[in-house]
Parts: structure tokens; C-alpha cells; sequence
């Protein structure tokens, strides 16, 4: 042994400094050399490299170092993926069950297989550190086709109703490349779908890697599809007409984009999008945990993650103490190369995102925040940004109010529990939050409140393959992972897949009030209803149909009235309805939002027995109803009595479900319990169908009010009238004010008001294929949950149409609480 | 070494104490994750983990001539051949101490002489080690007799019956006269029996009673207790020494004991403490492994490290 390692060993022996642990790339190298560090698309089952494409050469982050040429697609490309897609989805969703699920198995297996160079390589490309890639990323994604090949096995029984979509354009983001795709892929292809993947720029190694994997694994040829190119590429895969279901994970303004060009094609959305996620530390936490679950929280991936606990809410008494020791904490990181094995973090996956991150920091810095860095050695070359604290801001700051996507975490006190909660809702997103105490009470209840997909108790940033994750609010919509995550790739079997094509002017469709039916007299004759006591004629008592919000009858705004006519003879009014406008949406939001907390915290029994005692009513008035809709709509007397007791059969059906869709336990790795708590979506816009006036009515704002969500629902353009009966009927039947609000007037004027009011959390619109363009594409700006019919009417005497699943799944959304358990380590 | 002074007994802080036991097993194994070190690196931690062995032997069948072999190898216990490969012939690598019971700390005294190690501590347990279930009187007779046979150091045990009930102040008091009877020239190493207490939230509170009373060391266990020195409870402890520096400004020492037995294991708790206290804390005076087997397959690393081999244990001295 040389003498200079005798020195080396003193001076290590003496200092007890770390030295460098290098995880060898010299197989991924190999990988890349076996296709001459040159890579093109996986179509097919085979690589695909057409002629004269521009290139992308793909670097490490952590040095700048070329890794591969990787090609930039066009549209032929797009056309070619999708088209191979599209014909082996005619073989594979007719597959067995069983015969899906050995695929998936196989797939998990070969991932298994490959796991150590899967890991290099995405930590070479992207940056993170092989440690998270290893432990985390990889390991996930083989966890994920175990648990849909689980899927595919039981989706015969498990998922009776439903059917695959077609082809899934699945476009995911650099922050976790792989992981990402397979949340996607996964349940897609568990259910009979097949799929056309668009990796990030930065980040396609691992995707690409992993086709050729899972082709070798046996899957059919066609079946899952990887392709390259730029955010434009991305844009054509969605709006290729064979496109079924688009799937997006990455940023808000991006998932808005996307929700704006698919809008009224009848392509399924799902949008998994950006964050800014509170980690609330409560005084009864135990703060040594709770630092390190800040450390997992936001300096995990660099803070590169969507759900990033990147808000530190800490309550007042503890907060000088807890920001010390997150200082002390930070002094400890080690920064350096992706592949080095004991690093804490590695490099921001490119320069851009890396100015970007400085840019909020100094901005912050400039406007007198007080920005911690620890003083620890940060490599010269490649994308490297310190972790980073943030004190002295407010929730007017802007490093406070957007997503960074970086190591950079604010911190701001709290008082109260309550107060918490306050301030971790005041944010547009809603992915997911960390609560960390050890009483119960607090925790659960704050769990509760959170708005967000995920709270994780007493730790942060656990994922598991059986737990859906995903966003509320402008954090998107769909669930990616649990049975919840299956939906999004599944469509009733009653419906056929359709794509429609209107072109709408979204600036003036249904703006103009009083169109369609004018809200002035003179368009019918005079009224002829008199009853003839003793012989005397006399008119009937003139009756005054207003609209109906926050618990009473209103005049519209405008006081103005539009006349509804019998279908047998358009001279005929039957009444005058209220004509709502802008200010009656503006007032039933409000009367809506008012009544949703204490509707939300009723117990489910007590829901269910109002929705029970309104069939009670609805029947005194039986015959009443039958005729008046018979008089509407021109319907038999039989048939509007079977419209009349099917709406109350429907009544007792929602009425039974109110307190048996609460949600399930997660079976996930967790030593402890997860559970998914199937929440309301908040305050719901309905825009009812034209066809089945009552039934139509019942079966919409039902399956909302039982699932404790408060809607603001639009009665039928032609025949309001049962519906505004109906308020009668919610008097009687002890419904608080503000859990129903119906407005009459003009379905697209009223619905307009109704989609572009920011407080508003879905908005189900059954009328024309322009309205619902219309509501897709403008339910973009707060990532609004939609639907739509496309214009497509659905029979809704029948059962598979007018309950079931598809009801449920609109009327909640679900928010997975993660809560580790245990105390005893010993005895 | 260390000396902490004590204080008052302060049960607002000691009640205020929580643990949350998921939260810390997660950091116990990510830890071990996040932090390796390699070649050269691991060499020299290695050689530093030897100097904070407390090289021990406590059974039933301890006589003169096997605590007489251990004595020799705290002097030697690295073959000179590889610490010279390594540089380090000429350094004086010693094990941090020698850990025996009461009745065989003259033993230890005169073969440490001979041995040439006479400056190596001598650490005796005491009062009624492992399980403490004998008269308080006898326990403080013990460490006063081991000191007078030349102990340097006394490992203690709790009283976990104490503990369990949640009398600490009776526990306090019974470590402050442990403290008292070493005086201020012989270490106080207190013994928690942690697999006997429970929860992590207990471990936290009889850290910080223990040190509260004025133990120079706190350690995990006695070795014979059902869960001994686990990562989980070591974080918890050296969680209690840190908030206890921020607070007094006294250093306490960390013994992690029982159970350690790879070479791994004494670099992954040389990580523990060199990420949740510091490099301070990563020196015999504040850190020790009391451990039996571990020297042997620190030895074999080396081995390895210096020639590229696997060692056979036959070419090793036991």
C-alpha cells in the first residue's frame, strides 16, 4: 500500500469526512451504446426512426454530460403510434381478464429484472439521486403493475359496468419519468385500453427503455407506444381524433391548455397538476419527526415534486424553535452527482427550471424575506440549487402564493387548528398536505378540512400503487392509483364512443339574456283555468313560479318572466317562470356555499332521510305532477305517472347510498391505515336535460345532495315546471336552505354564469354538444370538474343511464388519508 | 471526556416529551440509505469505530483468563500488518475501553498492565446489572467497590419498574446518587434497558431524566433485554442529547450497546451520529458501541480493505 494512502486514511480517520460512493453507469452506457446512443420512438413493438427528424440530445444534469440523441417527432408520427394503437386495442380489450393480468404480471416482473439499470438510468437523466430512484421511483412502478394486474384480474366482477375507452394519449411530466407514465399506463391497460406515451423532453431514456422491456416482457405489439417530440407533439397526440382519453400529469397552465383543445370532443380528461402543499406542524407534534418529515416533504427530488410540502405552517408557540432546527437540519444535506449513492440531493432536472427557482429566491430576497441557505459544498458544474428556507413572508408573497418546483420552502405561524386550516385552504391547489401531531382529535379533524387529495398524518410524500393520488381544485381532476384511479379509463358499456366536432365563439355563447324564449307576455293566449263554485266562475288563484335559493322563493333579478307552454297547443301558457341572470347564479353560489359546511358535516342518516321524506311528499303529490308533465310535454298520463314513480324510486335509491359510499380502507404498504374518504366536490352546477323533466331533475341533483354536495341546478329550458313544483316539495321536506337552489330561465345563459364562476367546483351540463363545449373549455380556468353529454341524450327511465356508478363517481371525490400507526416498539 | 453536571429535575420538559414511533422508524431506515461510505472512507471509519468500542465481556462464565484475552486484543486490536498497509501502525489504535462486570474489574486492571493498555478506561456495570432488581444500598455499594478495585467508568441500569410507573423522580434521584458515588473523576454511563420500556416516548423521557440527574453517557441497553440497540431508539436518545445541549450547554455521550455486531452496523451508527449531532459526537469521549463480536468483523473488513481478500476467522485472533 502506497504511502499516500496511509495519509489519505489519517487525515479520513481524523476529520470523519464522507468520500464519494459512485454507483457505476457503465451498464446504462452499454444499454445506450446497443442502440448507438441514438434512440427513436417504440411503435409497435418495435423502434421507429423516421428519416429527417430533428434530434434532441438528452443530458445528464448532474454534469451536462450527452447522453443520447432521442428524435423529435411530427404529426405522421403521432399518426402512426395511434393507429397501431388503435388496432391492437381491437385484440387486447377483448383479451380475458386473466390473460391482461399476465401481462401486467409480466411486466412488473421484467421491471423487477431490469430495476438496477431502469434506476441508473433515470438518475442519470434526470438528475435525482440514484437512492430515490432505487428505493423509490423504480420500486413503484413494479408496485403498480402488481397492483393492476390485480385489476385486469377482477375487472369482470369488480368493474361490471364499465368498459375501456380505446387509445390513451398519456403525456407525463420530467419530475418522476417513469413512475409518472406507469400511474398511467397501468390502469389503462388494465382495463383494456391501449396507450400512446409522450415523455418530457428532458427526461425520455427511462420510457423508452422501458418499451423495449415490456416488449421483450411479451406485451402484444401496439399495445403500449412511446413517442418523442416536443410540447406541440404533445398537443397533437391529444387532439388526434382517435385519441380517446387524454392523461395528463404536469403543470396547471398546461393542464388548463390541454382541457381548452379537447373541450367538447368527447375525449375523457384526467389532470394531475401542480401544488403548493401545506405541512401543518401543530404544537403536539413531535418536532424532531416533523422536521425530518419536512426534510421528505419539500427537499425530496429536489422539491421537484407536484406534491411538495412546500408551505410550512407551523403553529406560533413552537415556530422560532422548529425553524432553528430545520436550520440545523439543512446543514447536514450532502448536494452532488445523481449517481452518488449518499446524497440528500441532486441536480434540478435543467437550467431553465434552475433560473426559475432562483429567480422566485431572489425575488423574495429582494422583497425582504429572510432566505436561509446552509453553507455546505455545492458542485461547480451542472444545475445545483441549495435547499432553501424562507421566513419573514406572508401569504401575500409571492413565493408563498405560487409553485416553485424546487428545493424552497416558506414558512409562515399559525395560531389555532382553525386557523391552520384557513391558511392551508388559502391556495388555488389542492393536491395533498401533511398534518403533523400526535392527538388524534386535531389530526383527523384538520385531515378532514384540508382541501387536498392526500393528507398524510405525521409524514409526508408516501406513495402506494393502492391509493389514489391527485388533485382538488387547480390541482387537477382524476384519480392516478387505488381502484378510484380506474374510472378515468372507462366509460359506461351502455355508451358509445363518439367525437363530435362544434365550433363554438366561447366569448359570446349564451351571453346575451332573454334569448330563446323571450321573458315578455303577449306570445300565447289568455288564461282559461277557472274553477266554478256554487256556479260562479271564477279564475283560479293566479300562481307565481320565482326561483328558489337559499331555503325560499325569490324574484329573479332581472324581474323578468318567460311563459311555458302546453305541447299540445302553443297558445297555451301554462305559467310564467322566473328568468334567471348572472346575479341570481352570483346569489345561489353564495346561498350554496353557505349551506355546504354544515350540509357536509350532517350525518349521512340524516341526509338520507330527507332525501327519503322528499319521496314521501313527492308522492302526496302523485297525480298533481303526472298531469302537469303530461300537459308539458305531451307525454301520456301512464307514461307520466311512471316518469312521477320512478323519480321517487330514484329518491329512495339516492336516499339508500347516502351512507354507504363513505369510502374504504387502502390496502397500501402503509403499517397503518389509509383511508379514502369519497368527499363532496363542493358546490355543483347542474344544467338538467330537456327529456324527463322531473326524472331528469331527480336523477342529477339526488346522487349531488346525498354525496353532501350543494347544487346550483338549472330545471329544463322547455319544462321547468316539475322542477320548480319541486321547491315545495324540499320545504316540506326539511332540506337546510341552500342544499338545492334551482334557477329557471335559459339553460346556456344561466349555465354560462355558472361554468365561469370561479367558486363553483363542477359543472354537469346536459343540453347541446355546443353547450357542453362550452362548459369544458371554460371550466379550464379553475380546473373545474365537468359533465358533459356532447349532446347525446340518455334514457333516463333506464337504470344503467340514469343511477348507478357514473353518478357516484361525479358526486365525490376522493381524499386518501394517510395515518401511520403505533406506539410500542417493544414489551 | 464529558462531564455533565446535571440540573434540577424538570418535569414540564420531561412531560412535554412525544415520540411518534412511525415517523422515527422511517428515518431510522432511510438514514441508513442516504449515508454510506466507501474504500478509503470506510477504512478509516472503521479504524474510528474501533476506538470507540467498549470491548466487553459480561457472563456467567467470565473468569481471570478470558477477560485477560479480551485486555489483550483492547490493546491490539487491529493486526499491526494491516494498520501498517493502512498507515496507522505508529497511531496507537486502541479500543475506546474495556467493559466487565464488578467482580472481574481487578482482573482487568492487572492485564491491561500487562498488556501495556493501562491507560485504557475501565468500565465496570454496576448495580445489579442487567436487571437492577436489587436493594438501592447494594447497587451504591457496588460502584463504590468497583471504583476502589480501579474501575474508570460505571455503566448503571435504570430502575424500569420506576420508569414503567412513571415515578421519574424517583428514577432522578436514584441516578443523582449513582452520580454522587462516582464523583467527579469516574463516568457515569446510565443505562436506559430501553426494549423494556416500551415506547420511544418513555426512551426520551429517561434520556432526559438521566441526564437531567447528571450521566456522562446515556446507553440503550444492557444487551439482555428482548430489543436492544435498534436505530429507532438510538435516534430517539441522540435526539434527547441534542435538545439537552440546546438547553444546557452540557455534552452527554451516547452508548449504543447490544446487538451490534457488523462493521456496517458501527458505520451506520457512526452516520447516525455524525448527522443528528455532529463530528463531535463521533469520538470516543462522547461515543462508544459496547459491543463483543464487532471487533472481529471490523477486523475482516480491513482484512479485505488491505489485501483484497476474504479473510478466514482463523487468521484473525480472537
Amino acid at each position: 500500500m502506497a504511502g499516500n494512502l496511509g495519509s489519505e486514511i489519517r487525515r479520513i480517520f481524523e476529520n470523519m469526512e464522507y468520500g464519494p460512493a459512485p454507483e457505476s453507469a457503465d451498464i446504462a452506457k452499454k444499454w445506450l451504446s446497443q442502440h448507438k446512443d441514438s434512440l427513436g420512438h417504440f411503435i409497435n413493438g418495435e423502434w421507429v426512426k423516421p428519416e429527417n427528424r430533428k434530434t434532441y440530445t438528452t443530458c445528464s444534469p448532474a454534469t451536462g454530460e450527452a447522453l443520447a440523441d432521442t428524435i423529435q417527432g411530427e404529426e405522421e408520427d403521432v399518426n402512426l403510434a395511434v393507429s397501431c394503437a388503435k388496432t391492437a386495442f381491437q385484440s387486447w380489450s377483448q383479451l380475458p381478464a386473466h390473460t391482461r393480468a399476465r401481462h401486467l404480471y409480466a411486466v412488473a416482473r421484467n421491471v423487477q429484472k431490469h430495476h438496477r439499470l431502469i434506476a441508473v438510468i433515470e438518475a442519470l437523466d434526470n438528475g435525482k439521486s440514484i437512492r430515490e430512484t432505487r428505493d423509490c421511483d423504480i420500486p413503484l412502478v413494479a408496485r403498480h403493475f402488481y397492483h393492476y394486474a390485480g385489476w385486469a384480474q377482477l375487472s369482470d366482477t369488480e368493474m361490471r359496468e364499465w368498459k375501456p375507452v380505446g387509445v390513451v394519449g398519456a403525456i407525463v411530466p420530467w419530475n418522476f419519468p417513469l413512475m409518472l407514465s406507469t400511474w398511467k399506463v397501468c390502469p389503462a391497460l388494465a382495463m383494456g385500453n391501449t396507450v400512446v406515451l409522450k415523455p418530457a423532453t428532458f427526461t425520455r431514456l427511462s420510457a423508452l427503455l422501458f418499451a423495449e422491456i415490456c416488449h421483450e416482457a411479451g406485451l402484444p405489439p401496439g399495445v403500449f407506444n412511446v413517442v418523442t417530440g416536443n410540447g406541440s407533439f404533445g398537443s397533437k397526440l391529444a387532439l388526434h381524433p382517435d385519441v380517446d382519453k387524454v392523461a395528463f400529469t404536469g403543470s396547471t397552465p398546461v393542464g388548463q391548455t390541454l382541457r381548452r383543445l379537447t373541450a367538447g370532443t368527447g375525449k375523457k380528461l384526467s389532470l394531475e397538476l401542480g401544488g403548493k402543499s401545506p405541512v401543518i406542524v401543530m404544537d403536539t407534534a413531535d418536532i424532531d419527526s416533523a422536521v425530518e418529515g419536512i426534510v421528505d416533504a419539500v427537499y425530496f427530488n429536489q422539491g421537484q415534486v407536484c406534491s411538495a410540502g412546500s408551505r410550512l405552517l407551523v403553529q406560533e408557540n413552537i415556530f422560532d424553535d422548529v425553524i432553528q432546527r430545520v436550520k440545523e437540519r439543512l446543514k447536514h444535506f450532502r448536494i452532488g452527482h445523481s449517481l452518488d449513492k449518499a446524497i440528500d440531493m441532486g441536480a434540478i432536472v435543467s437550467q431553465a427550471q434552475y433560473n426559475t427557482i432562483k429567480e422566485y429566491v431572489d425575488d423574495a430576497r429582494a422583497t425582504g424575506a429572510d432566505v436561509f441557505q446552509p453553507d455546505i459544498p455545492v458542485p461547480a458544474k451542472g444545475f445545483y440549487y441549495p435547499p432553501t428556507l424562507i421566513t419573514n413572508v406572508q401569504t401575500v408573497s409571492r413565493v408563498v402564493r405560487e409553485e416553485i418546483f424546487g428545493p424552497v420552502l416558506v414558512a409562515l405561524p399559525f395560531r389555532t387548528a382553525k386557523e391552520a386550516g384557513n391558511l392551508g385552504n388559502n391556495t388555488n391547489y389542492g393536491l395533498a398536505a401533511s398534518v403533523w401531531s400526535e392527538n388524534l382529535p386535531t389530526a383527523l379533524e384538520l385531515a378532514i378540512t384540508l382541501k387536498a387529495g392526500t393528507v398524510w398524518v405525521n409524514c409526508h410524500n408516501l406513495f402506494d400503487a393502492a391509493a389514489g393520488f391527485g388533485g382538488y381544485r387547480e390541482s387537477g381532476f382524476g384519480r392516478d392509483g387505488g381502484k378510484e384511479g380506474l374510472y378515468e379509463y372507462v366509460m359506461p358499456k351502455w355508451e358509445q364512443t363518439t367525437r363530435h366536432h362544434v365550433d363554438i365563439d366561447v366569448k359570446t355563447f349564451g351571453a346575451s339574456f332573454g334569448s330563446g324564449t323571450t321573458p315578455t307576455p303577449g306570445q300565447g293566449g289568455p288564461s282559461k283555468s277557472h274553477l266554478c263554485p256554487n256556479g260562479i266562475q271564477q279564475p283560479l288563484v293566479d300562481h307565481t313560479y320565482k326561483v328558489y335559493y337559499g331555503g325560499a322563493q325569490k324574484r329573479p333579478d332581472g324581474c323578468y318572466s318567460r311563459p311555458i307552454y302546453a305541447a299540445h297547443d302553443k297558445q297555451t301558457i301554462v305559467a310564467y317562470v322566473g328568468d334567471s341572470n348572472r346575479k341570481d347564479v352570483r346569489n345561489a353560489v353564495e346561498a350554496a356555499h353557505k349551506a355546504a359546511p354544515g350540509w357536509g358535516k350532517r350525518a349521512a342518516h340524516n341526509r338520507a332521510q330527507i332525501v327519503y321524506y322528499m319521496a314521501e311528499n313527492l308522492e302526496l303529490r302523485r297525480q298533481e305532477i303526472a298531469q302537469r308533465i303530461s300537459l308539458l310535454t305531451g307525454q301520456t298520463l301512464e307514461n307520466s305517472f311512471k316518469e312521477v314513480d320512478l323519480s321517487i324510486q330514484r329518491l329512495f335509491y339516492w336516499g339508500a347510498y347516502a351512507d354507504k359510499y363513505g369510502g374504504n380502507v387502502q390496502e397500501t404498504t402503509l403499517y397503518g391505515c389509509t383511508v379514502c374518504i369519497r368527499e363532496p366536490v363542493g358546490v355543483v352546477g347542474i344544467a338538467c336535460p330537456d327529456e324527463f323533466p322531473l326524472l331528469g331533475f331527480v336523477s342529477l341533483f339526488a346522487p349531488a345532495i346525498v354525496r353532501a354536495n350543494c347544487v346550483v341546478i338549472i330545471p329544463s329550458d322547455k319544462y321547468p315546471i316539475p322542477a320548480l313544483d319541486f321547491y315545495q316539495v324540499f320545504d316540506t321536506s326539511d332540506l337546510p336552505a341552500g342544499v338545492v337552489n334551482v334557477l329557471s330561465g335559459n339553460k346556456d345563459h344561466i349555465s354560462k354564469y355558472l361554468t365561469e364562476h370561479q367558486n363553483v367546483d363542477a359543472m354537469w351540463y346536459f343540453g347541446s354538444a355546443e353547450g357542453s363545449k362550452f362548459v369544458e373549455f371554460t371550466s379550464a380556468e379553475n380546473v373545474k370538474r365537468t359533465w358533459v353529454n356532447y349532446g347525446k341524450e340518455r334514457d333516463w327511465m333506464d337504470h344503467d343511464q340514469g343511477q348507478g356508478e357514473e353518478f357516484l363517481y361525479h358526486a365525490t371525490q376522493c381524499k386518501n388519508i394517510w395515518m401511520p400507526m403505533g406506539t410500542t416498539f417493544s414489551n | 471526556m464529558a462531564y455533565n453536571p446535571g440540573m434540577e429535575l424538570d418535569m414540564g420538559w420531561v412531560n412535554g416529551a412525544v415520540v411518534d414511533l412511525p415517523a422515527v422508524n422511517r428515518r431510522a431506515a432511510t438514514l441508513l440509505t442516504k449515508r454510506t461510505v466507501k474504500k478509503s472512507w470506510q477504512a478509516a471509519w472503521l479504524l474510528r469505530a474501533v476506538t470507540c468500542i467498549d470491548l466487553t465481556t459480561l457472563s456467567g462464565d467470565d473468569t481471570v483468563t478470558n477477560v485477560q484475552r479480551l485486555c489483550f486484543k483492547a490493546c491490539n486490536p487491529i493486526r499491526q500488518d494491516l494498520l501498517d498497509a493502512m498507515g496507522m501502525g505508529d497511531y496507537g489504535i486502541t479500543v475506546g475501553a474495556v467493559c466487565v462486570y464488578s467482580a472481574r474489574v481487578k482482573d482487568a486492571v492487572q492485564s491491561l498492565k500487562q498488556a501495556g493498555g493501562a491507560a485504557i478506561p475501565i468500565a465496570s456495570v454496576a448495580t445489579g446489572f442487567p436487571a437492577g432488581q436489587v436493594p438501592f444500598e447494594t447497587r451504591l455499594k457496588e460502584i463504590s467497590m468497583a471504583i476502589g478495585l480501579g474501575a474508570t467508568e460505571i455503566d448503571i441500569v435504570i430502575s424500569r419498574d420506576l420508569a414503567l410507573s412513571g415515578d421519574w423522580g424517583k428514577v432522578y434521584e436514584e441516578i443523582k446518587a449513582c452520580k454522587a458515588a462516582c464523583g467527579e473523576n469516574v463516568h457515569l454511563k446510565t443505562i436506559l434497558g430501553t426494549g423494556d420500556l416500551g415506547t420511544l416516548t418513555n426512551v426520551y423521557k429517561a434520556s432526559l431524566v438521566a441526564m437531567m440527574a447528571g450521566s456522562d453517557f446515556i446507553k440503550t441497553s444492557t444487551g439482555k433485554e428482548g430489543v436492544n440497540a435498534t436505530m429507532p431508539v438510538g435516534l430517539t436518545m441522540v435526539r434527547a442529547i441534542r435538545e439537552y445541549f440546546h438547553k444546557t450547554g452540557f455534552k452527554v455521550g451516547f452508548k449504543p450497546a447490544g446487538g451490534i455486531r457488523t462493521a456496517k452496523d458501527s458505520c451506520a451508527w457512526l452516520a447516525l451520529m455524525k448527522e443528528e449531532l455532529g463530528d463531535e459526537w463521533m469520538r470516543a469521549d462522547l461515543f462508544r458501541i459496547g459491543a463483543s463480536s464487532l471487533l472481529t468483523d471490523i477486523e475482516r473488513q480491513l482484512y479485505h480493505f488491505v489485501t483484497g481478500r476474504y479473510a478466514a476467522a482463523h487468521q484473525l485472533p480472537m
